[in-house]
């Protein structure tokens, strides 16, 4: 166990240098004049030179990766360019909101998802699978942003009852959280629907049956635990998709997350502001894919038989 | 749809059957009819509007038109400009961006994925490594850093969106043709010293093609929703041109006292990408009539 642990977070420390390599080489192809938006209007050509050779512009571009991640690793993700104060206080700051809106989001998209899937694949073809198969279908088309308007318009400025935008309640994030859950709970739906309809038909479940086992026993212990391995696939694959769209629903509610913090970088050209934001993400991202993988040996005996043997 | 060049005979006769059984699909029909009608106003936008006059030029006498009136079936927007207008260029510019990407990323995921699948060894495990490098990153993510270093405008768009569909692209054709490899067909195609590029063309690809293009074409819709998504936030087509995501961003502000002008490019975006996700499916059982229960 221990050396497949190992083993995995050996792969992912390859995976995330070269992911802070390439978002890093990406990133340098930002147009040359950046000194000059940083600067103003009051920007003269010394004073570009200066602004340029502070900040290491004109050094390699292999000497400028370095002394970044040298920076990164020590815990110092450098100085915002636009502002020029230390980019970690304010990052720090910001990484609660994301955590709460994925959290949250990803509980709804289980509690939604998971049940709702499940009595559709028992009850295949009824009244309640086509309804739940056809809404499914629809709300994976809907496009999160424009969800979330429809939610403010109504329940923020229409109703007034709950916040429009900005962080700190909980109720700030009642609207985030609905608006990025929908269309993954969705996705959810279609995903346990289908595993549970593969396990259905297995012959262990058939055998089940046949000794009497009670149908709440069969569905429960025979079938779930045998589609829980695609579920929780299903589950990384959502957060890294809510990570990713986090940008978009914390700009919707205006809520002072860590894709609100990306975005403001790009807005201002400011490097190490996207840099690190973007690192962020994937790390986090990477990890949960770890915890995962770890999940799996934990839950299936043959993963873990096949490991001890090799 | 299916390209079967070469093998004539049998081949027509599953493309015939997939064809049908594609056609008693009611929702994926659906699918296809609404995609149709997106596509025809795409393509006949400019009989219905003067793309200058109409959906770009601003017009301080019409703004905040209601839908109907005086002559504009969808109202107008805070600038005056006629939405419906905004509309059908709009469907032209989402298909366009979303279509040479698919089909960018489409030509070179095949390339590479097939590739490396065919001839393994070192290539395969370099590529798959920078594979796995890439697909580290969420889609919008990578194209959100991709533009962000180019800089917004529709080609910058294509290229970071193409950027960031060709790694899962690579994965999918790779396995597809793994797949197909071992076959028996392949193996009399190589002893008869048939070339590898030959083979990879005539038998390789047309087998392994469905999945893909199960995967192109809900991709698609992925790429659509992202198109508006990466507008909504201030990276995608830049303004004045009609894109639904960046019209969506602009009427905003404007919500609670004109909702139609929120509503109108949404349900665009919306209806559309559900009729692509449609077809996905559609496809997807017509292919593989076995996998009939998602």
């Amino acid at each position: 166990m221990l050396k497949y642990i190992s083993r995995r977070v050996l792969i992912l420390i390859p995976v995330l240098l070269g992911v802070s390599f390439l978002v890093f080489a990406i990133l340098a192809m930002m147009p040359a004049d950046v000194a000059a938006v940083q600067l103003g209007v009051s920007a003269t050509p010394e004073g570009i030179e200066k602004w340029n050779e502070e900040h290491g512009l004109n050094d390699p571009f292999l000497k400028r990766y370095f002394d970044y991640m040298g920076g990164l690793l020590t815990g110092d993700p450098g100085v915002s360019w636009s502002s020029n104060t230390p980019i970690k206080t304010e990052f720090v700051q910001r990484i609660p909101s994301t955590m709460a809106l994925t959290a949250g989001t990803i509980v709804l998209v289980i509690l939604l998802g998971v049940p709702v899937g499940v009595i559709s694949a028992i009850r295949q073809y009824s009244i309640f699978d086509n309804i739940s198969r056809l809404l499914a279908m629809l709300l994976t088309s809907l496009p999160a942003f424009w969800l979330g308007l429809l939610l403010m318009l109504k329940f923020a400025l229409e109703l007034d009852v709950l916040p429009a935008t900005g962080g700190g309640s909980f109720a700030h994030y009642i609207l985030p959280w609905i608006t990025l859950s929908t269309a993954m709970a969705a996705q959810m739906i279609r995903m346990t629907r289908s595993t549970m309809l593969e396990v259905i038909r297995a012959d262990y479940v058939q055998t089940a049956r046949a000794k009497g086992a009670r149908p709440v026993r069969v569905v429960m212990v025979h079938e779930l635990r045998n589609a829980l391995l695609p579920i929780i696939t299903v589950v990384g694959i959502i957060l890294g998709q809510t990570l990713g769209g986090a940008i978009v629903t914390e700009t919707i509610f205006a809520l002072p997350g860590v894709g609100t913090y990306l975005l403001q970088g790009i807005f201002k050209y400011d490097m190490p502001v996207v840099m690190i934001s973007v690192l962020f993400i994937a790390a986090v991202i990477g990890v949960i894919n770890l915890l995962i993988d770890i999940l799996y040996m934990y839950i299936d005996p043959r993963l873990r038989s096949q490991f001890v043997k090799g | 749809m299916k390209k079967t060049a070469g093998n004539a005979p049998k081949r027509r006769g599953q493309f015939a059957s997939i064809c049908y059984r594609f056609s008693r699909n009611r929702m994926a029909m659906l699918g296809l009819a609404v995609f149709l009608a997106v596509v025809f106003f795409a393509a006949t936008a400019p009989m219905f509007a003067d793309y200058e006059a109409d959906a770009v030029k601003q017009n301080v006498y019409a703004k905040f038109f209601s839908p109907g009136q005086e002559g504009h079936i969808l109202g107008t927007d805070m600038y005056g400009r006629d939405l419906f207008a905004r509309i059908i260029f709009g469907a032209r510019l989402s298909l366009l961006i979303s279509l040479s990407t698919v089909g960018a990323s489409l030509v070179l995921g095949c390339l590479i994925g097939s590739l490396c699948a065919y001839y393994g060894g070192w290539l395969d495990t370099v590529t798959m490594r920078i594979v796995d490098i890439f697909l580290a990153l969420p889609m919008t993510l990578m194209a959100v850093t991709v533009v962000a270093a180019l800089g917004t405008s529709t080609t910058n768009l294509i290229i970071s969106l193409t950027i960031s569909m060709v790694p899962p692209f690579v994965r999918i054709v790779r396995s597809a043709v793994l797949q197909v490899k071992g076959s028996d067909y392949i193996e009399a195609a190589v002893a008869y010293g048939s070339r590898d590029m030959r083979i990879i063309l005539t038998h390789v690809l047309p087998n392994a093609i469905g999945p893909i293009i199960v995967q192109a074409t809900l991709n698609l819709a992925s790429v659509l929703l992202s198109v508006a998504a990466l507008g909504f936030i201030g990276l995608g087509v830049p303004s004045p041109q009609p894109e639904w995501g960046t019209m969506l961003a602009e009427s905003k502000a404007q919500m609670r006292y004109y909702p139609w002008q929120v509503i109108i490019p949404g349900a665009a975006i919306a209806v559309t990408v559900l009729s692509i996700n449609l077809i996905g499916d559609g496809l997807r059982d017509a292919l593989d009539p076995k996998l009939k229960n998602g």
